[in-house]
């Protein structure tokens, strides 16, 4: 069996359609061969459709998926070199776990002694050597996702798809297989699409995130990108967490805007956005509590402030309305009623387009 | 051209060129008396018969076969796709016309027979070579659609659909729509709706008479009363039942369970049989009632009473086992919630627990409706003078008068009446159901039943089980004795009678139980994986594939449950009785008539079993590239085990115990042991009769023990869970 290696996965317009509702609409994007692309965004959004219509699961209403280059429009799931993870793993429950392993290779007519030695060097690549007696149901939720990772693996397919796959997963757990995943992707270069609607695990495993709302894409770039320059108020509050407020751009010279804020008045990349109303998205850490000895300002009162071990939670009442400021390393709590300054962080402070 | 293509075009031309296309008089497998003239002749091939001019309507369908096969050198893609289709669609449409139009003298459609240049001819009816060419035909309409992207371009699925749908339209609505024909139509074939009319509304199915005058009411409204009494009595007695065993600490859960299975592996007339032991005017009751306290003998047994109480026994587990369900399915924290309000025992009773058992009544009701209207073999027996539909049509086919026109108009009437009841079952109730059991843990203790609502159950059931207890007793013992009522010496006879085995002279089954008996094993074998087959294919194909016309393929599936046996029995004679297809008086007809008759259990059973299965699973085969049929042979069917075992050990049983259907259908050479019982009561054998149910009732016993072992149970490891395998085993009515 000669190894495909990864291949690009690209989709021209592609539209979903169930009767009336568009589970995605006009659609493009493309993910680049060896890289891992998450789909993020809240339920609902067209995510999963679209990975399923990566894999043949559904067969898109209208557009082009091309993957390798070659039209998979109209393949179904069999006939596409794509294999997925499962949000519930789908563990064949008759069947141990060499034998879920070498399913693939079976039912492509593969000898059966080839099969389970394809089986059992993914097997021993997930880290599961010795367990290949046991039943699925006689596995941890970890091993299980383990299992479907070594069975999807095992044809070395050109694309390989996750389905939500640490939903199942307690929280710490969570955090370390994320990161087996990214390594396994970088060591044997693969090309993943990953869906999930937790920004967190995004940010951490992927090269580009592609933000979705409402079927259609909301942004797209780098991680980093996404957070420090999110595009629309949606991004914004979506990925990490962000004050949203109402701004007026005074002038803008070259790259700058003047932009009041209430009483203060903030220097911020313009973003291409003319004078007049804007809109701008403040991280909560960026809001400094102290204030900065120069530089512009903003007054309140403190109404609550929540102790969470390394940061506290603090609701400040400003006359723009009630902020929501994050607070790192140890200081005294704060009392309601406490009347303070607050300072604006170099970065974390942009301009977005008006709603 | 996909390989499957190739070989469903060899079977064609097989069935086409070499393969006799009539079923021919005195075929058989060990004589070639048979086969003279082959290929001419009645044994003759369609190829032979349409080149020599015999059969000359032959010819287009072998043109359809060359069309398609001089497509066979090309690759798959949706232009040969769309001639393929093309071809098997023109073919199914020469096939069906020439069936249709050209078969005995006379009959027929003459000017369509003409068209194909048989007019005035005849034609026997069809046989293997033409079976397997409607299957080839078939097939390459299915694959061409598959070609152009139908399904996904599945093979398996759009095969799997096409054969299902030509099953169900063959053996479901020709028959159906030929009872229609025949009630609408006279002796000479003209549209006589007057006739229908007067037939239909005539005052013997819709007479007052009991009302007004002193004469017999109209048969329909016997049914009618019958089947709500029974549907009423059923649901009330299931009911007390169900909150006895769970909701008290009554003990003989066990017992009861069993009370369940015991009318499943019944022949239906069998309690009526023992009823008339009983009962009847030198039973045993009458007896005993008659010499120690002078009530004199009557036949109050023989009517409306003897029926009601036969059907009752019979049909009362059906619905113990529905509402079981239901009580079980409503949530015990509701109820506390109710207590913890400050409601007593009674109020919560009366304001929570009623209210939300209320959809579940009303399906069991229907339930005991339904089974009430399509029983046969208890009025048979006990009837009487008291006339229902389902016997007014056996006696209107087999009696006197055989009279089909007006056997067709009382199936109609019988159809509407089920057919209603379905309907209201299906819309009414489809959208009334509280759920009240969610997928999370629903913790807590169900209240204790209200002390008054225990007495009254209580009272209810001990008689109840007492006379099923009896009944079953005297099914058993009953074959022990000379003549039950009036010689109590315990004899063999009636065995040795029935399925005495002569060994002087080699094994030799000389009893006279013994055919019918061999008949019904075979049959019943035969028919059991088939319906399964037919069964879960239609259940996988409604619930994993998507395709236009599914909900109509659903429909009718649906609809093929509502149709009562008696009405399915005179549907096959009208419609197999003359060619295309002329299969009465074969082992076939009961084999299609088992299939299609236990098809919605095998249905029902694979739906409920396929539910159970993560669709994930499903998608996962396919995301490593396996095709429907290798998911569906090595995924589904292994997790669907216990639903294969239900549909296995019902179609079996079924087979073995039902009567209505097959009371037409049988023949000299096919006769069915439950046919041959029903001949022995009307002989007045009921020592021999009763012998032969206890036997058959100890049969099935150890059928559904074999099968249980041989499909075994499905292993998923420790934690699997419990609740997967016995929903889906679960008779399922």
């Amino acid at each position: 069996m000669t190894r495909q290696g990864p291949a690009s996965v690209e989709f021209r317009n592609v539209s979903m359609r169930y009767g009336a509702v568009t589970a995605v609409d006009n659609v493009s994007f493309d993910i680049e061969a060896g890289k891992l692309v998450t789909l993020l965004g809240p339920s609902g959004c067209g995510k999963t459709t679209t990975l399923r219509m990566i894999a043949g699961l559904e067969i898109a209403s209208a557009g082009q998926i091309l993957i390798g280059g070659k039209d998979v429009t109209k393949l179904s799931a069999a006939d596409r070199d794509v294999s997925m993870v499962f949000q519930s793993y789908a563990l064949f429950p008759h069947m141990n776990v060499l034998e879920n392993a070498a399913y693939g290779p079976i039912v492509k007519g593969l000898p059966k002694e080839k099969a389970r030695e394809m089986a059992l060097e993914k097997l021993a690549l997930v880290g599961l050597k010795g367990f290949e007696k046991r039943l699925p149901s006689e596995l941890s939720g970890g091993q299980q996702q383990r299992v479907a990772v070594a069975r999807a693996l095992v044809l070395e397919p050109q694309v390989l798809l996750f389905d939500e796959p640490l939903s199942n997963l307690d929280a710490k757990l969570r955090r370390r297989v994320r990161e087996e995943i990214r390594e396994l992707q970088q060591n044997l270069n693969l090309t993943v699409a990953y869906v999930t609607h937790d920004q967190e695990e995004a940010l951490a495993v992927s090269d580009r995130i592609i933000v979705m709302s409402n079927a259609r894409i909301a942004q797209e770039g780098a991680p980093r990108e996404l957070y420090e320059q999110p595009v629309n108020a949606f991004v914004a509050d979506f990925i990490g967490d962000a004050n949203l407020l109402d701004v007026t751009i005074r002038s803008v010279a070259g790259d700058t805007a003047e932009t009041a804020l209430g009483p203060a008045i903030l220097s911020l990349p313009a973003r291409g956005l003319p004078p007049g109303p804007a809109r701008i998205a403040i991280r909560p850490e960026s809001l400094l509590i102290d204030g900065p000895a120069a530089g512009a300002s903003l007054p309140g009162t403190v109404r609550k402030c929540t102790y969470l071990g390394n940061h506290q939670d603090i609701m400040v009442a400003t006359e723009l309305g009630e902020l929501f400021v994050v607070r790192h390393g140890t200081h005294g709590m704060l009392a309601p009623g406490t009347p303070v300054t607050l300072g604006f962080a170099g970065s974390g402070v942009t301009l977005i387009p008006p709603a | 051209m996909r390989s499957a293509t190739r070989l469903a075009l060899l079977v064609g031309w097989l069935g086409y060129a070499l393969i006799p296309w009539y079923l021919a008089e005195g075929m058989s497998l060990t004589g070639s008396g048979w086969l003279a003239g082959y290929p001419f002749g009645k044994a003759g091939t369609a190829l032979a018969l349409a080149l020599s001019g015999a059969a000359p309507w032959l010819l287009p369908i072998g043109l359809v076969l060359l069309v398609a096969t001089l497509l066979s050198g090309r690759e798959s893609s949706p232009a040969t796709g769309k001639i393929l289709a093309w071809a098997g669609f023109a073919g199914l449409v020469l096939f069906f016309a020439q069936g249709f139009a050209v078969t005995l003298k006379g009959q027929g459609i003459p000017w369509l027979a003409a068209l194909l240049g048989g007019a005035g001819t005849a034609q026997p009816g069809m046989g293997f070579g033409a079976f397997l060419t409607v299957l080839s035909l078939l097939l390459l309409l299915c694959h061409g659609l598959a070609y152009r992207g139908v399904c996904r371009g599945d093979l398996f699925t759009t095969s799997s659909i096409g054969i299902v749908v030509l099953l169900i339209s063959l053996f479901i609505f020709l028959p159906v729509a030929t009872i229609l024909q025949s009630a609408l139509v006279d002796s000479d074939g003209a549209l006589a709706l007057a006739d229908f009319g007067e037939r239909f509304l005539s005052p013997s199915i819709w007479g007052l008479g009991c009302l007004t005058a002193n004469t017999n009411c109209g048969v329909a409204w016997n049914t009618l009363i019958l089947a709500v009494l029974t549907g009423i009595i059923t649901t009330l007695l299931g009911l007390a039942c169900a909150l006895l065993i769970l909701r008290t600490g009554m003990p003989g859960k066990r017992a009861m369970r069993l009370l369940t299975v015991l009318p499943i592996i019944t022949p239906p007339f069998v309690i009526g049989l023992a009823l008339i032991l009983l009962f009847g005017r030198s039973g045993l009751v009458s007896t005993v009632l008659f010499e120690w306290f002078g009530i004199p003998r009557s036949r109050w047994i023989y009517g409306l009473p003897g029926v009601l109480l036969a059907q009752v026994l019979a049909f009362a587990p059906i619905a113990f086992l529905v509402l079981i369900g239901v009580v079980q399915g409503i949530a015990p924290s509701l109820e506390e919630a109710s207590q913890t309000l400050g409601a007593k025992r009674w109020t919560t009773f009366r304001t929570v627990t009623w209210p939300l058992l209320r959809p579940g009544l009303a399906n069991s009701f229907l339930l005991g409706f339904v089974e009430s209207m399509a029983d046969f073999g208890n009025p048979l027996v006990l009837g009487g003078n008291f006339e229902v539909l389902s016997t007014k049509i056996f006696f209107a086919v087999v009696g006197a008068a055989h009279n089909q026109g007006q056997a067709a108009v009382l199936a109609i009437v019988l159809l509407g009446f089920t057919l209603a009841a379905f309907w209201a079952q299906q819309r009414w109730l489809g959208s009334k159901s509280y759920t009240t059991v969610t997928g999370k843990g629903d913790s807590g203790l169900p209240t204790p039943l209200p002390r008054r609502i225990t007495w009254i159950a209580a009272l209810v059931i001990v008689p109840w089980v007492a006379l099923t207890a009896i009944i079953y007793i005297v099914i058993l013992m009953g074959g022990f004795v000379k003549t039950m009522g009036r010689d109590y010496t315990p004899t063999l006879q009636h065995y040795i009678t029935g399925f005495s085995v002569d060994l002087s002279r080699g094994l030799h089954f000389d009893g006279s139980a013994w055919p019918s008996f061999f008949t019904t094993l075979k049959l019943a074998a035969i028919s059991a994986p088939l319906t399964a087959l037919v069964g879960l294919l239609t259940a996988y194909l409604l619930t994993r594939q998507r395709f236009a016309g599914r909900g109509a393929l659903e429909f009718a599936t649906m609809l093929s449950f509502a149709i009562p046996g008696t009405v399915l029995g005179v549907a096959y004679i009208l419609a197999f009785n003359v060619p295309p297809v002329e299969i009465t008086g074969t082992g076939l007809i009961l084999v299609i008539a088992f299939v299609f008759r236990n098809m919605p259990v095998g249905v029902r059973s694979g739906i409920a079993g396929l539910s159970q299965i993560d669709k994930s699973l499903d998608e996962a085969s396919a995301t490593l590239s396996a095709r429907s049929f290798t998911t569906l042979w090595r995924v589904v069917l292994p997790l669907l085990r216990p639903a294969l075992v239900a549909a296995l050990v019902y179609s079996f049983v079924r087979s073995m115990t039902t009567v209505s259907a097959v009371i037409f259908l049988v023949s000299a050479e096919y006769n069915l042991a439950t046919a041959y019982i029903v001949g022995r009561v009307e002989a007045g054998e009921f020592g021999l009769a009763i012998a032969y149910s206890s036997v058959l009732i100890v049969v099935m016993a150890i059928g559904i023990s074999l099968i249980q072992l041989g499909v075994g149970e499905r292993k998923l490891g420790r934690r699997s869970a419990p609740a997967l395998a016995t929903s889906a085993a679960e008779p399922v009515k």
